[in-house]
């Protein structure tokens, strides 16, 4: 099986992501559809340190995981913090600051 | 891969890398005093706490500070071709340490406010509980800020010395997620703040994805990504330009995000409203500052050979920056809002020294971004000054006739508004000069012309404030001036000075900027 067709896959599930990203309301759910943005791209640089042959692409993925893990942390905090003083986490009530 | 290798001789394939520490000194001494400050946090008690942090944070910064002075001149390339020690890293970190010594001041200054600083008492307690109300005339403060943005400085230091492409990405996340938490800091409006930290975190980490993206069609375009790894790479391979130009678009979302250059700028006056006043004047000129470093290298080391593609892509960028932040800040009620776009202007401006894409505007950008580094943080600092019972009085109406009643704060304003303008005699005058010339000469010279209209659009707006305080009858609620303390007054002189000095007699700066103005490659 081509390689090539993880690649595919990769770009199709980072575009979900990012589509996921602009349309959900949830500051949870859309959160999640950066988590799934960088899995898609985790999953682009294992496929390239296979067709490339190096094993760069793999520790690379390894960062990308250890970085999301401390994004994860900042950011449930700022939306805890956010859902505790509002009582909602949706993305249409942050809407003091305008124009 | 053999996997029959026996492990001694697996460790004699895997040298120990060298790490000349001496070229990251200035790193090491931040990130060391961020460290400390943990510690501080977790030891000390806390009535010494805010002393202490402020004490440690100060001597990590001044300590960077001299170690830049020692390593003047050196080019290093070091930590396995990751770190690139070279005259441009240096005068980037140079500008975010003497930046980030004003902002600490500005972060600890607790004389405004009755008890504490601009910042938070207890962050975790809900805005109008008991449990706040609990806290207030208390002198408790969240110290953690202090650490928080040494991390973020740190961070600043690394993005515009990283030599490939991971460590630019883990970098730009140390840089950005402390900052992501200290937005939601604010003592007063605290819900403004929240807000502020949850849109700045959300949209952050969805272009920090499509920087990762774009490291990740790079890597599959170049098979590295070490920044001469791909330059090499452009130059040898004619095959798969797809990748090439996908991931260079999908990195440079990343980056245009945190200089906050349009499209991708519309977080810029939320988040700077609404962040308690000294954060975003880290934010405004550290961060800025050293993404345009990581820009700046990422453009001319990496994609030097491919400019005539990417040229023409940011003097788009560049128009619609500076047209958007010009128009847009005269439209605005709130001073600080109107720093917000008066900021993303600059970053027009300075990308008209990053198209030129010569020796001459790299020069220009970097003496750019240390006059607006100082004035903006200058006079971000001057709005924690005008209070009245809600706190920071930023609307503008209320600024009317403030030059009646406090002559030296308005006067000092009206300086660094001049210089934000671009007016003669002043180190914004010297800057746009200097990146306006070199953009001319790289053969930009309509880029030139659109970017001296868009400079007239915007002191259009800035003059008005300078008349609205000094020919306007004071209202008579209007807003006092606090007596500045000790640590305010010290960050406000040094950007006032720096501007005037930098604008009657810039030439040594200018000089050194152009010393510097080579990248190790």
């Amino acid at each position: 099986m081509s390689p090539a067709y993880y690649l595919y896959l990769s770009a199709i599930l980072f575009t979900v992501g990012a589509a996921g990203f602009l349309l959900r309301r949830n500051a949870v759910v859309v959160f999640m559809c950066v988590e799934l943005m960088l899995n898609a791209v985790n999953l682009t640089l294992v496929t390239f340190a296979r067709i490339n042959g190096t094993l760069d692409g793999q520790i690379i993925a390894f960062f990308v995981m250890v970085v999301a893990a401390a994004e994860v942390v900042v950011g449930l905090a700022i939306i805890v913090t956010i859902f505790r003083t509002r009582q909602s986490a949706s993305v249409d009530d942050v809407n003091l600051l305008k124009y | 891969m053999s996997t029959a290798q026996s492990l001694p001789a697996l460790a004699a394939d895997f040298p120990a890398p060298q790490i000349a520490y001496s070229a990251l000194s200035p790193m090491v001494a931040v990130f060391g005093a961020a460290l400390i400050g943990v510690l501080v946090e977790a030891f000390a008690p806390r009535r010494a706490r805010a002393g202490l942090q402020l004490a440690v944070a100060l001597l990590g910064l001044l300590g960077g500070l001299l170690a830049v002075g020692l390593l003047a001149g050196t080019r290093e390339v070091t930590a396995v071709g990751a770190v690139a020690v070279d005259g441009p890293a240096l005068f980037v970190q140079g500008t975010v340490l003497a930046l980030g010594v004003a902002a600490m001041l500005l972060l600890a200054e607790r004389s405004l406010e009755s008890g504490g600083g601009a910042i938070v008492a207890q962050a975790a307690t809900v805005p109008g509980s008991a449990d706040e109300r609990a806290l207030v005339g208390t002198d408790h403060l969240q110290t953690e800020v202090f650490p928080l943005a040494m991390l973020a400085i740190g961070g600043m230091l690394l993005f515009p010395a990283s030599n490939d492409l991971l460590l630019m990405f883990v970098a730009l996340e140390v840089l950005s997620l402390p900052l992501y938490l200290m937005c939601g800091l604010a003592r007063r409006r605290r819900l403004l703040s929240q807000e502020a930290a949850v849109k700045y975190f959300l949209l952050g980490a969805f272009s920090s994805a499509f920087f990762l993206y774009g490291l990740a069609l790079l890597y599959g375009y170049a098979g590295t990504v070490s920044l001469p790894g791909i330059a090499a790479a452009t130059q040898v391979t004619a095959s798969n330009d797809g990748l090439l130009y996908t991931g260079l678009g999908l990195l440079t979302v990343g980056l245009l995000f945190k200089i906050s250059a349009v499209p991708f700028h519309s977080w810029t006056p939320d988040v700077y409203q609404g962040a308690p006043t000294p954060v975003t004047a880290l934010m405004a000129t550290g961060t800025k500052v050293a993404a345009f470093g990581a820009l700046l290298r990422v453009y001319y080391v990496a994609f030097g050979a491919i400019r005539w593609d990417w040229r023409p892509l940011l003097w788009v960028i560049a128009i619609a920056t500076m047209a958007v932040g010009a128009l847009l800040a005269i439209t605005q009620r709130d001073v600080k809002r109107m720093l917000a776009y008066s900021s993303v202007a600059h970053a027009g401006f300075i990308l008209t020294g990053v198209v030129a894409a010569t020796r001459a505007g790299l020069a220009g950008s970097l003496f750019y971004l240390l006059a607006y580094g100082f004035t903006t943080l200058a006079a971000f600092g001057i709005l924690t000054l005008v209070r009245d019972a809600d706190g920071e009085a930023t609307d503008l109406s209320s600024w009317a006739g403030l030059g009646r009643r406090s002559p030296m704060v308005a006067g000092a304003f009206a300086i660094l508004l001049l210089a934000l303008a671009g007016i003669p005699l002043t180190s914004g005058f010297t800057g746009k000069f200097a990146v306006f010339s070199a953009a001319a000469d790289a053969g930009a010279a309509g880029l030139v012309v659109v970017a001296v209209v868009c400079s007239a659009i915007a002191a259009f707006f800035y003059v008005r404030v300078i008349v609205l305080m000094f020919f306007n009858e004071p209202a008579a609620d209007g807003p006092t001036v606090a007596i500045p303390g000790a640590f305010t007054s010290a960050a406000l002189a040094l950007g006032v000075a720096v501007t005037v000095v930098l604008g009657v007699f810039p030439s040594p700066l200018l000089k050194l900027a152009d010393q510097a103005a080579l990248f190790i490659r």
